[in-house]
C-alpha cells in the first residue's frame, strides 16, 4: 500500500451540489464521476487555471468545495495518489450491504 | 414511550418547511455554500467524502417499532439500503442527496423524529443508559431527566452559540452504562443518607485531542434544582469558555485551566441568582413527564422457565447467546435482549433496511413495540418474556444478527473513519472487521471474556478509543495509515484514559498487535480476572515488552 512517488500531475475534484457525489472536472469543462474523464494539469499555471474554472462552478451552485489533488498514471489508468482521494474516487473499502466494494489500492 | 405534544410536532414540522425552502434556494444558487452550511448543519446534514450524511437524533436511545420501520424506509428510499448506528445513540445515513433531504426529514417528522441537536455548537442530544426503565440495578429512569433537559435546551436562545458542542449524559444506575465521566456534563443519580434521590453532577469530561475524566462539581444536587444548576454551569462556560481555538473551546479545558474548585465557586455564584427562580422544577411538571415514561403493563409471570433453562443446556449456540446477550430485567419473567450489531467480520453498528424492519417486527411481537440504541452501537429489545427468547434467537439467526459477543472482543466500537468521514486520518471499519474476523476464527471470544476494543479514525475520538480497554487511533504518517494503541481505558464507574503502549503500528500489523496483547493477557491473568483488571494490576510494561519484542 505504499504511496506512489509524488507526481506533479493534478486534477480538480469536488462534490456535486445536488447529491454530494464525488466529481472531477473534465476536459470539456463539465464534471464527471469517473476520474478517467478528468482534465489534468502538469504545471502550476495550468493547475491554477483549472482550479479557477472549477471555482466558477462552485459560485454557480454546480459543485461544492473544489480543490486540486495529485494524480498519477498507474497501470495505464489515472489514479489519485493519496488513500483519501482513492477512497473518494472509488468508494468505501469495506464490503457493505448495498454498496459494491471497489478495488482501489 | 414519550409522545410528542402539540408544540413538539408543530415545531418539527415547521423546521422541515423552512429547510425545504433553504435547500431550494441553495440548489438555485440563491444561497452560497457559506450561507447554507450552518443551515444544513442545524438540520443534521453534513457533507462527507462521498455524499451528504444525515444524522438522525434518537433521543436517549429510545425508538418505537414504527420509528425503526421509518429508519428502514429512509435507508431504502433515500440511501443505499442501510444505516449506521453511532456512539451517541443516533443513526447516520451515509448516502443522502441534498435534493432528497427535505423529503427524508418530512418522512421522519411524520413519526416524531428529526435531526435537530445532532450538529453544531449547541447542547446535543442527551444520552442515557440503554437499559433505562428496565435495569435491575436502576434507582430511577434517567430518560425522564433527559427529556426535561431536552425541553429546556432545545433552541435555548442563550445557548444556541456555545463555544463548542456540548454533550450531556445521564445514568440512573449505580453501574454507569452511559459513560457519564467522559461527557461535558455527566449526571449520576443516587440516594443520599436520607434516602432522597438526587444527582452527582460531573463536569469537564471528554475525549478528543485532550482526553479528560470529568470532576464532581456537586456531589448531591436535589432533583428540583437540576435545570437551574445546569443553566448556571452553561452560563459560566458560555462566558468563560474559549472561542479562539476550537481545540480549547470545550468546557473540559476551562475546568482543567481554572480547576474544579474555582469552577464550583463560579457556578455556585451564578446559581444563587437562579436556584429559586423560574427554572425550579415544579413537582407537577416532573410528574407529567414521568408519566410519559411510565412502566408498561407487564404480565404476571413466573420468574423462570424450565423449558428455556433446558434449551439453554441442550442448544449450545442458544446457551452462548443467552450468556452473552441476555440480561436480567426488573420484572420477574422478563429479560433484556441485547442485539449485537457486530456480526463476525461486518462493519460495527450497521444495519440493513431488511434487518431494521425485522427488528421492528420482533419489537412489536415480543418487546411491547420498543427498541433501544446503545452507545456501543448495538440494539436492545427491552421488554422480552423469557419464554419468547428461543423464538427471538431463531429469528435473529435468520437475519444474521445473532452474534453472541456483547461486551466481548468482537463487540468493537468503530467510527466511520476514512471510508466515509471527511475528517479522518485512517480507516476504522476495516480494522474492526479484521480484528473481529481474526478472533471469531480463533473462537476465543468467550474465553477472553470482557474486552472492549474501540477504534477512532482521528483524534476527534468518535470511536471513544481513549476509554477502550484496547484503544486504537488512526494516524497519518507521511500519507500512510498507522494506528496508535492504548491500553487500560474505561468509561465505566472507575473511568480511566488508556495509556499509549508504544510506537504506532502499520495497518497490516494491527490484528497481529491486538492478538499479541490478548495473548499476553491470557498468559498473565489471574483466574477470572478481566482484561482491564489485569492491565491495571500489572501495568502496560509486560504488554509493551512482548508486543515490541515480536516486532
Ligand atoms: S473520530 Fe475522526 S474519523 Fe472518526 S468519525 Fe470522528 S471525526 Fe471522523
Amino acid at each position: 500500500m505504499a504511496k506512489p512517488a509524488s507526481s506533479n500531475t493534478r486534477a480538480v475534484t469536488a462534490n456535486r451540489l445536488r447529491d454530494g457525489a464525488v466529481v472531477f472536472r473534465t476536459v470539456t469543462g463539465g464534471w464527471s464521476s469517473r476520474i478517467a474523464d478528468a482534465e489534468t494539469a502538469s504545471s502550476e499555471t495550468d493547475a491554477a487555471r483549472l482550479l479557477a474554472q472549477a471555482e466558477r462552478d462552485a459560485a454557480t451552485a454546480v459543485v461544492v468545495g473544489p480543490y486540486l489533488i495529485d494524480v498519477a498514471e498507474i497501470g495505464g489508468e489515472l489514479r489519485p495518489t493519496s488513500l483519501r482521494e482513492r477512497i473518494r474516487a472509488y468508494g468505501p473499502t469495506t464490503p457493505m450491504a448495498g454498496v459494491e466494494a471497489v478495488p482501489y489500492l | 414511550m414519550y409522545q410528542y405534544d402539540h408544540f413538539d410536532q408543530e415545531f418539527v414540522d415547521q423546521r422541515v418547511t423552512q429547510f425545504r425552502d433553504q435547500v431550494r434556494r441553495r440548489l438555485t444558487g440563491e444561497l452560497s455554500e457559506d450561507e447554507f452550511k450552518p443551515l444544513r448543519l442545524t438540520n443534521g446534514l453534513y457533507l462527507q467524502l462521498h455524499a451528504y450524511m444525515l444524522r438522525v437524533a434518537i433521543p436517549y436511545g429510545t425508538l418505537s417499532a414504527v420509528q425503526m420501520r421509518m429508519l428502514a424506509h429512509i435507508a431504502r428510499r433515500y440511501d443505499r439500503g442501510y444505516g449506521h448506528f453511532t456512539t451517541r445513540q443516533n443513526i447516520q445515513f451515509n448516502w443522502i442527496r441534498l435534493e432528497d433531504a427535505p423529503d427524508a426529514l418530512a418522512d421522519l417528522a411524520s413519526v416524531q423524529m428529526h435531526a435537530l441537536q445532532t450538529s453544531g455548537n449547541v447542547i446535543r442530544n442527551t444520552t442515557a443508559d440503554q437499559w433505562a426503565g428496565v435495569a435491575l440495578d436502576e434507582i430511577e429512569d434517567p430518560r425522564i431527566w433527559c427529556e426535561i433537559i431536552r425541553q429546556w435546551s432545545s433552541l435555548h436562545p442563550e445557548f444556541s452559540f456555545l463555544p463548542r458542542k456540548f454533550k450531556i449524559a445521564v445514568t440512573g444506575s449505580p453501574n454507569d452504562r452511559a459513560a457519564v465521566r467522559v461527557h461535558d456534563i455527566g449526571l449520576r443519580m443516587h440516594k443520599n443518607a436520607a434516602g432522597e434521590i438526587g444527582f452527582e453532577v460531573i463536569v469537564g469530561g471528554g475525549l478528543g485531542r485532550t482526553p479528560l475524566i470529568g470532576k464532581t462539581i456537586a456531589p448531591f444536587l436535589p432533583k428540583q434544582h437540576l435545570l437551574s444548576y445546569l443553566e448556571a454551569i452553561m452560563r459560566v462556560y458560555n462566558q468563560a469558555g474559549r472561542r479562539d481555538n476550537i481545540y480549547k473551546a470545550r468546557i473540559k479545558i476551562l475546568v482543567h485551566e481554572i480547576g474544579v474548585e474555582e469552577m464550583r465557586r463560579r457556578v455556585e455564584l451564578e446559581w444563587e441568582g437562579l436556584r429559586d427562580g423560574r427554572l425550579q422544577l415544579d413537582a407537577s411538571v416532573v410528574a407529567d413527564i414521568e408519566q410519559r415514561f411510565a412502566r408498561p403493563v407487564y404480565e404476571k409471570l413466573p420468574a423462570d422457565s424450565a423449558e428455556v433453562a433446558l434449551l439453554r443446556f441442550k442448544d449450545k449456540a442458544f446457551g452462548r447467546w443467552m450468556r452473552a446477550n441476555v440480561v436480567p430485567h426488573l420484572q420477574p419473567g422478563y429479560a433484556i435482549v441485547n442485539i449485537s450489531l457486530k456480526p463476525e467480520g461486518e462493519p460495527p453498528g450497521d444495519a440493513s433496511a431488511a434487518q431494521m424492519d425485522a427488528i421492528a417486527d420482533l419489537a412489536d411481537a415480543h418487546s411491547l413495540g420498543e427498541i433501544r440504541v446503545t452507545h456501543a452501537q448495538n440494539l436492545v429489545l427491552p421488554h422480552v418474556k423469557i419464554t419468547d427468547l428461543p423464538a427471538i434467537f431463531a429469528r435473529l439467526q435468520h437475519i444474521g444478527l445473532a452474534a453472541d459477543n456483547i461486551g466481548q472482543v468482537g463487540d468493537i466500537i468503530a467510527c466511520p473513519g476514512l471510508d466515509f468521514c471527511a475528517l479522518a486520518n485512517a480507516r476504522s471499519i476495516p480494522v474492526a472487521q479484521r480484528i473481529s474476523r481474526h478472533f471469531a476464527d480463533a473462537k476465543l471470544g468467550a474465553e477472553i471474556g470482557d474486552l472492549q476494543i474501540k477504534i477512532s479514525g482521528c483524534i476527534n475520538a468518535c470511536g471513544h478509543h481513549h476509554v477502550g480497554h484496547i484503544g486504537i487511533l488512526g494516524v497519518d504518517k507521511h500519507g500512510e495509515e498507522f494506528y496508535q494503541i492504548t491500553l487500560g481505558g474505561s468509561a465505566e464507574n472507575a473511568a480511566s484514559i488508556g495509556t499509549i503502549v508504544g510506537p504506532a503500528v502499520a495497518y497490516e500489523d494491527v490484528v497481529g498487535a491486538v492478538d499479541n496483547i490478548v495473548r499476553t493477557y491470557l498468559d498473565t491473568r489471574n483466574a477470572d480476572e478481566r482484561f482491564l483488571d489485569t492491565v491495571r494490576r500489572v501495568g502496560i510494561s509486560p504488554f509493551k515488552e512482548r508486543l515490541y519484542a515480536a516486532a
